[in-house]
């Protein structure tokens, strides 16, 4: 059951990236893409189911299926079925048909490296997964060609392979110190790591870590290694963009806080908590001052990018049940929000043929409804009740303020409300400052572009009102699993 | 532990070489032709992989003779080969707009060696020859490191970058050589293949930049800013 599960995860991405590839028909590979996505949308939330009963490996332990392992899957499946249904009314738009085929072949492509690296049970392994990320990624940021997207494409790769070589080499000294535990020769699993750790000499543990954090927060746009992430966000298509943000970062994330399982309970514990929050708040402050005078849409939603994966690692970093379950809640309110900020920007973007925030005015008479729905998301991304980000935030503060991070925790509630009124501010203006009469075109495929918008948009409302108890009990799961800690 | 029983004739070897590695990446780092940093990184590689087959040869891991063919090969033929081309197609000689003059990265160059070795030395925990081999192969690995991202920081043309990122791998490479020879092999095969990748996009990226932007220097690569 659950082994035929992994392979409909696995194999309907790659199978629509193939056909994609032979059939080269532009209408043929966008249902192919909607339909990969929907099938590993079904199989993702089984496997969740799966992975909460009881943990599995397959295939000579290389691949593991756990509960956090699962969460992140489901969270990168929800990203990838929105994206590919708003790509098919979005990609129409640009007029490039003849590379559509291409383009949904790497899209597929990129789900299946992330969905792949969820599930590697092999450290080393997961870095290839990972790298392997960033290389098919590269080629969608740069898919419009223009000498900014190019300009974009270019500094991902750069930053990005700098970057993530350091988690390599944090990677390689983990090896090396549980070869003096567990010999000269071992499959380096994440066990395998955590059961060594704590015998590993203290310094070479914290050197190693840091290395790791640095690499993998790199590829997670933690601050600040985040530069290439606004521009990569901002100059990709729409979709890739919700991908990026919504998905990757998760994927990301999943190092980090696999790593900081790995170190638990050894003597480093404390220093690494300390260094995630640290990066952490340092993000999530540098990402508000940019989002203070922002004039880029998309670079706006970028920075709020930056911004939710440092709330991400507040709560990862303050540990405790409340912590982390309120950084897995938010790891799914995020995906999804970001996702309907994401579709919003790029329908007024191609509406108003601009990315310029001043040039956008009086959204709401041009697209009533889905310019409602973009509104009600930039409210719930602000961090407002009755939306999901909103809770998920509170847990998160809640944890802090009774841990041994209140500073870090007042820090938060202060630049939460910066966050607040600049990022509402920038609608304002959008929605209600009066500005030029501009001639707008009429689009076709609206219906493509508004469904992923209220597919996004319900569950953000439902989730932001009521916290399931299955889903609190899975996280509890998880953090048990994760910190080896007792709810 | 293969490094607990490592003789001193043999850890001169290893030093040896790792050193000749190290100096390799300064003459990279004081050097403006584009042509000289492509020699240098494929001499660095035929070191590491002499490297790689002494480890073979002295600690009987026979799946490191593999890997030193694999890097020799690859990472010593392919990779500077395919360089070599993109240098000559894109007519680009030399680094022209460098941030620092080759003299003063040399000079920062060998500070950030000291700081590689100050931590190297906190990180070992071993005495006798063993620590000594360790040391040293710790404070090559992230030097080079350090030095890769100096050469990211400092160079422009996007040749360099490149071979600024080989660098950091390299580095990676060496020091896995010494301190965990016994790592599975899986990934280091896998990794050669990952930069033949790297290698392929960062060609194709560069033939972007020079339709688009007219130039294969990332100095101009300043719309994107705020």
């Amino acid at each position: 059951m659950a082994q035929h599960l992994m392979l409909s995860l696995f194999l309907a991405p790659l199978a629509a990236g193939v056909l994609s590839l032979i059939v080269r028909r532009p209408r043929a590979s966008e249902y192919l893409t909607v339909l990969a996505a929907l099938i590993d949308l079904v199989a993702s939330i089984l496997l969740l189911h799966v992975a909460l009963q009881r943990r599995l490996t397959f295939w000579h332990h290389y691949i593991l299926l756990d509960n956090l392992g699962a969460w992140v899957i489901l969270c990168v499946s929800i990203v990838y079925t929105l994206a590919s249904i708003y790509a098919v009314g979005y990609m129409r738009l640009l007029h490039e048909d003849e590379r559509l085929p291409l383009f949904y072949a790497l899209f597929s492509g990129f789900a299946f490296t992330m969905l792949g690296a969820c599930v590697m049970n092999n450290v080393g392994v997961f870095w290839i997964a990972i790298e392997l990320t960033t290389l098919i990624s590269t080629f969608l940021v740069g898919f419009e060609r223009e000498a900014e997207s190019t300009e974009a494409a270019w500094k991902y790769i750069v930053v990005v392979s700098a970057g993530i070589s350091l988690a390599l080499l944090g990677t390689v000294l983990f090896y090396w110190g549980g070869s003096y535990v567990l010999g000269p020769s071992y499959a380096m699993t994440w066990d395998a790591l955590h059961g060594s750790a704590s015998q590993v000499y203290p310094p070479l543990l914290t050197v190693s870590f840091l290395l790791v954090l640095v690499g993998y927060g790199t590829k997670a746009g933690l601050a600040p290694m985040h530069t290439w992430l606004p521009d990569a966000h901002s100059e990709s298509p729409a979709p890739v963009s919700a991908m990026l943000s919504g998905a990757l970062l998760n994927a990301s994330m999943l190092g980090i806080a696999r790593f900081l399982g790995v170190v638990n309970g050894t003597s480093v514990s404390r220093f690494a908590h300390s260094a995630v929050v640290g990066f952490g708040i340092f993000s999530f402050v540098l990402a508000t001052l940019f989002i203070v005078r922002q004039t880029g849409i998309k670079r706006l939603m970028a920075y709020s990018s930056v911004e939710h994966i440092g709330v991400q690692a507040l709560g990862l970093g303050f540990g405790g049940a409340l912590g982390v379950a309120g950084a897995l809640y938010h790891m799914l309110n995020h995906s999804l929000n970001k996702s309907l900020m994401f579709f919003g920007a790029g329908n007024a973007m191609r509406a108003y043929q601009t990315k310029e925030i001043p040039m956008i005015r009086n959204v709401l008479r041009v697209s009533p409804v889905t310019g409602t729905l973009w509104l009600l998301g930039a409210v719930g991304i602000a961090g407002a009740p009755p939306f999901a980000l909103f809770l998920s935030e509170f847990t998160i503060l809640r944890a802090g303020i009774a841990g041994r991070y209140r500073w870090a925790a007042i820090a938060f509630v202060i630049f939460l409300i910066v966050v607040f009124i600049s990022f509402l501010s920038h609608f304002r203006n959008m929605y209600f400052v009066a500005g030029p009469e501009t001639e707008i075109r009429r689009m076709p495929g609206v219906l493509w572009r508004a469904i992923p918008m209220w597919l996004a948009f319900l569950p953000l409302l439902v989730l932001g009102l009521w916290w399931p108890r299955g889903l609190w009990n899975a996280f509890m799961q998880i953090y048990a699993g994760l910190m080896g800690g007792t709810p | 532990m293969f490094l607990a029983h490592v003789s001193s004739l043999q850890a001169s070897i290893f030093s040896l070489l790792a050193i000749f590695s190290l100096l390799l990446a300064f003459v990279m780092l004081g050097s403006h032709w584009l042509k000289n940093y492509v020699y240098a990184f494929a001499a660095e590689s035929w070191l590491i992989a002499a490297l790689s087959a002494a480890v073979a040869y002295f600690g009987g891991y026979t799946e490191l003779y593999v890997i030193a063919i694999l890097t020799a090969v690859f990472r010593g033929l392919v990779l500077p080969y395919l360089l070599m081309r993109i240098v000559q197609r894109l007519n680009v000689r030399r680094e022209i707009h460098a941030v620092l003059q080759p003299s003063s990265s040399l000079v920062v160059g060998a500070l950030l060696v000291m700081f590689a070795f100050v931590i190297a030395n906190h990180m070992n925990f071993q005495t006798s020859t063993a620590g000594e081999v360790v040391i040293l192969a710790l404070t090559i690995m992230l030097s080079m490191k350090l030095l890769g991202f100096l050469m990211l920081a400092v160079r422009d043309e996007a040749v360099s970058q490149i071979l600024g990122l080989l660098v950091l791998e390299n580095g990676i490479f060496l020091g896995s050589q010494i301190l965990v020879p016994g790592m599975p092999m899986l990934i280091e095969i896998v990794i050669l293949f990952d930069l033949l990748i790297i290698v392929a996009c960062f060609g194709m990226l560069i033939r972007y930049l020079l339709v688009h932007a007219g130039t294969t220097s990332s100095r101009q690569l300043n719309r994107l800013v705020g």
